[in-house]
């Protein structure tokens, strides 16, 4: 059961992911995009990481895909507007992409996907909410304080972007 | 330059803060409004419940008929010449010898035609009718219609029916009709 | 184990079965609410006391002319309603309606389905319900649905946030994420230790979040007729616009029962501990305590609607994040540091 689970999600996910990149009109980029985050939310949920999948819903396909919707909702890309790509920037973007699968192929085909075994000592609430809590604040603690310095950094930067001159006119 | 001492000074104060958590404007809405939802209902359920009318009400026109069934119209024409509204037309004709069973006056009107479009219902030419001929009728309403013909009233639907007369409700409103 | 499946696979269909029938029956008390609450009797011809009139709105909307205008995107054009009606419903797959009742020495939870998650399980469903709104807006190809869909969006965003956060604060006291556990962690003092009277100022941030979230009066800037025609459906016709408006009801029926579980203490009630009845007895008066309550809620959203103007835009951007979310991030500060010095 799970397994056949695992080889739909795994198809769907691919599926949809290379109908991100060959679907001609943005929108449906976008919402195929989200279609793929959905899938992935369902093999961290085969992994009874029941946490992640939800934070994976919440913040990618609950708030930075309807950003992104947004944004491209704006733009008004209809295809008789789209320009045409010139040749070069054809085999520039074909060769960017080739040397991208190549370190890919490179990095991966040594790669030991070893076996998972059911020790004795594996536990199923690996995934679970609180394991991962106790984990990230004892184990990970440096990085997950510096994420957290980092997005505040972030966010001081988006506000001083944001914030409105003396003298700006509100452009709403 | 002062008119008159009841001018109110607008002074525009900031908000407080009990005016800007807006919470407390908020519930003082909602207490009046569920004040509301428990009163009673003023609204008349129409087709079963009619809403009686006043004992001025003026209403459809009617020619009348005298006792003995003929028209008392005799198309003087004051009425016409009453209406404010101009909405009364007519043609008036003589009576011919064998038709004193049908107009009570030597005189009568062949057409008659009250455009009720232009009607205000005001009740002057019931007024100004020296042969008491015309009357509003204090319990009909004029109806809906479709089209602009047949909002101009003839003779045919004015002159009332000889054997249904039209004095429903006039006992009832016989003194105060007669004062106004 | 297989009683187990049983059970749930009738007790989903009996939830589903209800949510529907709240959301249609919703429709005839906005009417009647809206009536009442302007000293009119609302609608009252179809059937007695006009409880046949979710029927005649059905059947006028399913013989409504299907119209799909020519320059929209057909596929997201339909996907849009069905978006916004799957996410509306999928909610309450995780409240607890109930305890539990025991039957044949088996416990038979009444909650569709038990994941330690329900509260996150809730919060991502509630973030994808903008996307029916979207697509259907964006589909359209209509300047004011585009603009009713866009304003959508960037309100659930903006108000997202501080829901989250005003969540955050009841987490803390529960230390839990599961919706079944919030509910126990309320049955103190006789069934009568809500959360709102821990939390009053999350409640009313939460509150005021659902509001913005299910796009209802003040905030129904997505679909305010007075500048955008009719918003993100100005285009639509039909059963479709039916689904628009019916997921609308859905919404509100759902984030009316995650407010009674949140704050007002789900299926518990006042003395529950000291009724003489049995295990079972208790669940279904908690159960039909619990559905009081969400009638109460969904009551007072229309309540709401018919006492207060809608927002400007601008004040609800300010709202959302000059005023929400700096006092639900100091709402958690303080709690954290209650639950700090108590130690509990």
């Amino acid at each position: 059961m799970a397994d056949k689970l695992f080889y739909f999600l795994t198809f769907l996910a691919l599926l949809s992911a290379l109908m991100v990149v060959f679907s001609r009109n943005p929108i449906h980029s976008v919402l195929y995009l989200i279609l793929t985050f959905f899938t992935l939310s369902g093999h961290y949920v085969l992994l009874n990481a029941q946490f992640i999948a939800a934070v994976n819903i919440i913040v990618y396909a609950g708030a930075i895909m309807v950003l992104f919707l947004f944004v491209v909702m704006f733009l008004n890309l209809r295809s008789e507007t789209q320009e045409k790509t010139s040749i070069l920037s054809k085999v520039a973007s074909v060769t960017a992409a080739g040397l991208l699968m190549v370190v890919l192929v490179a990095a991966l085909k040594d790669v030991n996907l070893g076996t998972v075994q059911a020790t004795p000592d594996f536990d199923s609430q690996v995934g679970m909410v609180e394991q991962l809590g106790k984990v990230l604040f004892s184990k990970f603690l440096l990085p997950f304080e510096l994420a957290s310095v980092l997005f505040l950094a972030a966010m001081v930067g988006a506000v001083m972007l944001g914030r409105r001159e003396p003298g700006e006119q509100n452009t709403f | 330059m002062q008119l008159s001492n009841r001018s109110k000074k607008m002074v525009v104060k900031p908000m407080t803060l009990k005016e800007r958590m807006y919470l407390p404007a908020i519930a003082a809405g909602l207490g009046i409004t569920i004040k509301h939802f428990f009163r009673k209902k003023p609204t008349i359920r129409y087709p079963e419940v009619k809403r009686e009318f006043s004992p001025v009400f003026r209403g459809l026109h009617v020619l009348k008929r005298d006792d003995l069934g003929r028209e008392r119209c005799t198309a003087c024409g004051l009425c016409a010449v009453a209406c404010p509204a101009e909405a009364i037309t007519m043609i008036s004709a003589e009576r011919k010898k064998g038709e004193e069973g049908l107009y009570r006056e030597e005189k009568y009107a062949e057409v008659y035609e009250i455009n009720m479009l232009r009607c205000i219902f005001c009740g002057l030419c019931e007024h100004a009718c020296p042969k008491a001929a015309i009357y509003l009728q204090p319990d009909v309403m004029a109806p809906a219609f479709y089209s602009r013909e047949e909002v101009i009233y003839g003779k045919d639907r004015l002159v009332e029916n000889a054997d249904k007369r039209a004095n429903a409700g006039l006992d009832r409103v016989n003194g105060v009709r007669k004062l106004s | 184990m297989e009683s187990v499946l049983i059970f749930k696979a009738i007790f989903i269909l009996v939830v589903f079965g209800i949510t529907l029938l709240t959301a249609t029956y919703s429709t005839l008390a906005e009417r009647k609410v809206a009536g009442f609450l302007q000293d009119r009797l609302g609608p009252d011809r179809a059937g007695p006391y006009g409880l046949l009139q979710p029927l005649a709105d059905a059947v006028k909307m399913f013989f409504k002319e299907e119209f799909i205008p020519s320059s929209a995107n057909k596929w997201l054009f339909i996907a849009g309603p069905s978006l916004a009606m799957l996410t509306a419903l999928m909610t309450s797959a995780v409240v607890p309606f109930g305890d539990s009742i025991i039957w044949d020495g088996q416990e038979f939870k009444l909650q569709g389905m038990e994941i330690n998650i329900g509260i996150l399980y809730v919060f991502g469903i509630v973030s994808l319900g903008v996307y029916g709104i979207m697509v259907g807006g964006w589909a359209s190809n209509n300047k004011f649905s585009l603009l009713g869909a866009i304003r959508a969006a960037s309100q659930n965003i903006s108000y997202e946030l501080a829901m989250g956060l005003s969540i955050i604060a009841i987490m803390m006291m529960t230390g839990s994420l599961d919706l079944n556990a919030v509910v126990k962690g309320q049955a103190g003092f006789h069934g009568m230790a809500w959360n709102v009277f821990y939390q009053p100022l999350a409640c009313i941030i939460f509150i005021v979040c659902a509001f913005a979230e299910c796009n209802r009066t003040p905030f129904d800037l997505p679909e305010c007729e007075t500048e955008l025609v009719g918003g993100y459906h100005t285009e639509y016709s039909s059963m479709k616009l039916g689904l628009y408006l019916f997921s609308e009801y859905t919404n509100m029926f759902v984030s009316s029962a995650v407010i009674s579980i949140l704050f007002f203490g789900g299926y518990n009630f006042p003395g529950q501990d000291l009724l003489p009845f049995s295990h079972n007895v208790i669940t279904i008066i908690g159960a039909a305590v619990f559905f009081g309550k969400i009638l109460f809620f969904i009551f007072f959203f229309m309540w709401v609607r018919w006492t207060l103007p809608r927002f400007r835009y601008d004040q609800l951007m300010g709202l959302g994040w000059k005023s929400l979310l700096p006092l639900a991030i100091v709402n958690v500060m303080i709690t954290g540091a209650v639950i700090l010095l108590t130690g509990k």
